[in-house]
């Protein structure tokens, strides 16, 4: 199986644990991925917030770039790329007009380009059945609350993906790993996303819900698909033990540390021992 | 030759204004077979009248033009007038010089041109009429009634009483419908069994009522005043007729617990059951999925225990045929499923809320069935996850309904009343307790309603919040539900014990599968289709088919109650006479010319042209032919447009007579 | 948050756009798009917020408390111009400079400097960051951006 990669900024920033993580753990179940050639920042929070005909142009360049190079699907493991690549997608097939204007303004031909996915739809094409055929290391100690964050599921009209309310897909691929995914209340609520640094009160307060959340439904670690989610979670945790007075001392594993580790990886192959909060205590 | 009669009216000024009338007199005066042209200020006034009648006397007319109004006015006054002076009333034309002529132009000239041209038109056409006389149709003066709630009861009860025989059909074990099942009813707070049961029992027991309850509408063929209904009497696997109602059956099953139908889901009931104790026909019906004696031949206890032997395992379904004139559809409703399983892809539910997650979040029709003092939970307000007694209350109004997004559209009307109902039912059960109510609007425009609802919130303390829920949790046992309020512009959370959705009202199950059988329309939410929303809104476009109640749209008792009564007048009128009247003005096949293509037939919308046969006296068969049904069909001309061999045609609308119409003005 | 999204709705409809503009709920909002998932009318609230961002941004009257959100997307956007990919270290500076600039904030300044160190043990720190080999185009495409129709 292989796939188009579009990494985004922040896999090869300061969430590089996370591009880590999934290039061993995919590798391991034999699953390619082929980064995409000259793929440029998706705008992210910034270009939608600021310039709309920027926020479809820059997704729209690299949807071209990945078909240009023939890739008929691509991965985005970065769920606000995700779903900006997969906006600019709707947007410009059900417009001819502006198919050509943004194809002229981005100086290659986009015409809807390849299919795009995101994490879990990756794991769903290996199959639930394989994943468990391939587990070495059941994580039966594992209680995960599973965080899938904003963008994952909303807009349902632009990502079409699991249930906008009640989704259940990642705990089916944690289940497959032997892990005992919690009932909890924030699967879905705002990390605070891009405020980590514009306005952190706001991240500390939200995140601060998710984390004492998870920990009152009996969540011994969150798992999630999304850096900017791990970095709000993860790096800001002790941040949000002194603003909550809380100690919460809870790891965050991105879900390809999760099934790395079922197979037999060890943290330290996929990058988890660089996270800030490492199981049982804070590094 | 011709000797037809023009006569011009003035309309006061209405059309004289505009058409020179005594220039078109003239002119019509010497249009080809036309005896005499008069003019009069108001033909329709009893001066006018009695000129035409005067004149088809002293001019022996054997046809008339009366130049005037459109005939939805005064055609039925005209055609009166000539039949009282002895001319068959469809030798009448009218040619419309005011809606079509004198109403829309200016230039007098000009518009005194085109009423003589409009004049001609219609005197061409008065001369190819045929003399037709009026249809009459044998009627079979007894009602089906299709439902048992209290619409059908209502309507039931009303032809019974005017001295005609009813069929009344209902397929749950019980009639009594919705109602039956709820706590007390707004805006007087009666208790709804104590209100509802009089009724069902007079129902049951009327002599001219024939109930075939746990029974549904299985076809329906023929026209008005002649259908004929075949009836499904599901198996009870008990004789009515044997079985006192003694309930002894139902102790002794030992398969207890099933979601109880009546309670939605909120109580259990056995395998052989009496859905509630004022059913009628108090009699039990055995559920030939869980019965362990249907299923595999075990347990029996019920037989044995049985003393007149009522018990019958095995009875079978029974068709039956019934001749009725008049059928009047009275379905109900029920309500959204707010899970996710939705029975349309438009729809989705909410996931938000919970329900179905979280056994404290129900629908309001459930909340009824906990609040009735004959309830599962004896009027006792229990929770239906640990049966404490709730403290914090939340009820959500819209649930559904006012949704283009992922619900319906539309309004369902009753919502706000039995919200601001349960608040007060609430807080008279729990006197300490505390009601919070999340809206959008507050709908509350019947008599008494509004007021109702103040009481709700001035004296029974309920604390309404103007802004919707936008998702809840469940922490610790209690339901966090958070919404806001606009008016204050603030985010509001309730940590409730209970809530409550108030769920979009939506036509009960089946009911499209029952309007084709029936053939009469409906919309896109599946509610049935009135002739008119507002002139005839319990007639449908099929003749001798009437609605009532929820099963037309959303509304209340008090409404449900008012169109029964309606429907079952207009069944009072439809038998009248023993004999149904109708306009002659249908199509009409010749059957020497039809070659039997039966194209018309397919096409016919009221299914009203049959296949028939042409054969000789000693019963030879010469050919096939289409006919029409004149008791049914609705003059609507279709057949005419589709028949290749020209042998369809319209009377009073004649192919000759349009033709001789456009001649006469080229 | 000062107004929220109802009322925010509201004043647009009644032609109000220049109080909605100087909210600052449309600096707090943070896309989370769970507004136009749930709204029974299919109004696309997160994208109305963005259109009053867009707006806001260009006629420079952005609310005076959430410029900081503002100053740190100019400053990623321009950041973007530059490389084709986002450089972290470069954008942190620039941010905090053209804070600093205008407040003169000492402790914000410094304000998470620890976590540098933090970053750097665990090689999440890149000094050097990543460029597209063909940088004229992405200038370009901002270029043209910028002149169309918003």
């Amino acid at each position: 199986m292989n796939f188009g990669y579009y990494p985004g900024c922040a896999l090869h920033g300061s969430s590089n644990d996370y591009e880590q993580s999934l290039r061993v753990c995919l590798t391991a179940l034999g699953v390619g991925l082929k980064e995409i050639d000259e793929w440029v920042c998706c705008g992210a929070t910034a270009a939608h917030s600021l310039n709309h005909k920027l926020a479809v142009a820059l997704p729209a360049r690299n949807l071209a770039l990945a078909h240009a190079q023939g890739f008929a699907e691509m991965l985005a493991p970065c769920p606000m790329c995700s779903m900006q690549l997969l906006r600019a997608q709707q947007a410009v097939e059900h417009d001819p007009q502006l198919r050509t204007e943004i194809s002229s303004m981005v100086e290659a031909k986009v015409d809807g380009g390849p299919r795009v996915l995101n994490l879990i739809q990756i794991f769903d094409r290996i199959g639930l059945d394989a994943l468990k055929a391939a587990v070495q290391q059941p994580l039966k100690d594992l209680k995960p609350a599973c965080y899938y964050g904003c963008l994952l599921v909303r807009p349902p009209t632009v990502v079409e993906f699991d249930d906008a309310e009640q989704p259940q897909s990642m705990e089916a691929v944690m289940m497959a790993l032997g892990a005992k995914p919690v009932a909890w209340n924030y699967k879905t609520e705002c990390c605070g996303a891009g405020m980590t640094m514009a306005s952190p009160e706001t991240v500390l307060e939200l995140s601060g819900r998710i984390l004492a959340n998870a920990a009152a439904h009996g969540a011994n670690c969150l798992v999630v698909a999304c850096p900017m989610c791990h970095v709000n979670l993860d790096m800001r945790q002790a941040a949000i033990e002194e603003h909550t007075g809380k100690k919460f001392g809870l790891p965050v594993y991105y879900l390809t540390d999760a099934v790395g580790m079922a197979l037999g990886l060890s943290t330290r192959e996929l990058g988890a021992d660089r996270h800030f909060v490492v199981a049982g205590k804070e590094a | 030759m011709s000797r037809v009669g023009v006569f011009i009216c003035w309309c006061g000024e209405n059309i004289a204004r505009t058409v020179d009338v005594n220039r078109a007199v003239e002119a019509c005066a010497k249009l080809p077979g036309v005896r005499c042209a008069e003019n009069y200020k108001y033909m329709c006034s009893d001066p006018g009248q009695a000129l035409i009648r005067d004149k088809i006397a002293a001019e022996k007319l054997d046809a008339v033009v009366v130049a005037s109004c459109s005939p939805h006015m005064h055609l039925k006054t005209f055609r009166r007038t000539v039949a009282w002076a002895g001319l068959n009333p469809y030798l009448l034309e009218m040619a419309n010089i005011r809606e079509h002529c004198s109403w829309v132009h200016q230039n007098r000239d000009q518009a005194t041109a085109k009423a003589v041209d409009i004049i001609r038109m219609a005197v061409a056409k008065v001369r190819h009429d045929h003399a037709l006389q009026p249809i009459h149709v044998p009627v079979t003066r007894r009602a089906l009634v299709i439902g048992g709630g209290v619409a059908g009861i209502q309507a039931a009860l009303d032809i019974a009483d005017s001295g005609y025989e009813v069929v009344l059909v209902e397929r749950e074990p019980s009639i009594g419908g919705k109602m039956a099942g709820l706590s007390e009813t707004f805006p007087t707070l009666d208790c709804s069994q104590c209100i509802l049961t009089p009724r069902m029992v007079e129902a049951g027991q009327h002599p001219r009522i024939q109930l075939y309850s746990y029974s549904e509408v299985e076809a329906v063929a023929g026209f008005i005043g002649n259908f004929t209904v075949t009836i499904r009497k599901k198996a009870r696997y008990v004789d009515v007729t044997k079985c006192t109602g003694c309930g002894e059956c139902s102790k002794i099953c030992p398969l207890k617990r099933n979601p109880s139908e009546f309670d939605f889901g909120m109580g259990m009931r056995p395998a052989i059951y009496i859905p509630f104790a004022q059913a009628v026909p108090a009699r039990p019906v055995i559920d030939k999925n869980v019965c362990a004696k249907l299923i595999r031949n075990g347990c029996g206890l019920c037989e044995k225990k049985c003393a007149p032997g009522a018990i019958n395992f095995k009875d079978q379904d029974e068709l039956i045929e019934e001749k009725v004139g008049a059928v009047v559809v009275a379905t109900g409703y029920k309500l959204y499923s707010i899970g996710r399983e939705q029975s349309s892809a438009k729809l989705r539910g909410y996931g938000e809320y919970g329900y179905g997650k979280y056994k404290d979040v129900i629908d309001s029709l459930q909340f009824e069935r906990l609040v009735s003092a004959s309830g599962p939970t004896n009027g006792e307000l229990k929770r239906p996850s640990d049966g404490r007694i709730p403290q914090t209350v939340v009820f959500i109004s819209c649930v559904g309904s006012r949704d283009n997004a992922k619900g319906l559209a539309y309004c369902s009307k009753i919502c706000c009343m039995y919200t601001a109902k349960h608040t007060m039912l609430y807080k008279h059960k729990v006197h300490d307790g505390q009601a919070h109510v999340f809206y959008m609007d507050i709908r509350a425009g019947g008599k008494g309603y509004e007021e109702f609802v103040r009481r709700a919130i001035e004296q029974d303390g309920a604390k309404y919040y103007r802004g919707r829920v936008s998702k809840i949790t469940e922490e610790n046992g209690k339901l966090i539900v958070r919404g806001a309020d606009t008016l204050a512009g603030v985010p509001v959370t309730v940590d409730a014990d209970l809530v409550v959705l108030a769920a979009a009202m939506r036509p009960a199950d089946g009911v499209e599968a029952l309007a084709q059988r029936l053939n009469i329309g409906y919309d896109e939410n599946g509610f049935l289709l009135e002739s008119h929303p507002k002139l005839r809104p319990v007639e449908t476009n099929t003749a001798g088919v009437f609605v009532c109640g929820a099963c037309q749209a959303p509304k209340d008792i008090p409404e449900s109650v008012a169109q029964a009564s309606a429907a079952a007048s207009k069944v009072a009128v439809t038998f009248a006479a023993s004999e149904l009247s109708r306009e002659p003005e249908i199509a009409h096949i010749n059957e020497q010319t039809c070659a039997a293509c039966f194209a018309c037939v397919r096409t016919c919308p009221y299914h009203a042209i049959e296949k028939a046969e042409v054969r000789a006296r000693n019963g030879a068969l010469i050919k096939h032919t289409a006919r029409v049904n004149q008791g049914l069909c609705m003059g609507c001309g279709t057949c005419v447009a589709v028949c290749p061999s020209k042998s369809a045609d319209l009377e009073g609308f004649t192919e000759e007579e349009i033709y001789s119409m456009v001649e006469a003005l080229v | 948050m000062d107004t929220p999204p109802t009322r925010l709705i509201r004043l647009l409809q009644l032609g109000d756009t220049e109080t909605a503009l100087r909210a600052d709920s449309i600096w707090k909002c943070v896309s989370c798009q769970t507004c136009s998932t749930r709204c029974p009318k299919s109004v696309d609230c997160a994208a109305v917020m963005d259109a009053l961002r867009q707006l806001a941004f260009q006629r420079g009257s952005a609310a005076a408390a959430e410029r900081r959100t503002v100053v740190f997307q100019k400053a990623f956007l321009n950041n973007i111009r530059r490389n084709g990919r986002l450089n972290e270290i470069e954008l942190i500076a620039a941010f905090k400079g053209e804070v600093f600039f205008r407040g003169r904030s000492v402790p914000f300044l410094f304000e998470d400097a620890g976590l540098a160190g933090q970053l750097q043990k665990r090689r999440k720190l890149h000094l050097r960051g990543e460029k597209v080999r063909d940088r004229g185009v992405v200038q370009r495409i901002f270029e043209r951006a910028a002149g169309g129709a918003q």
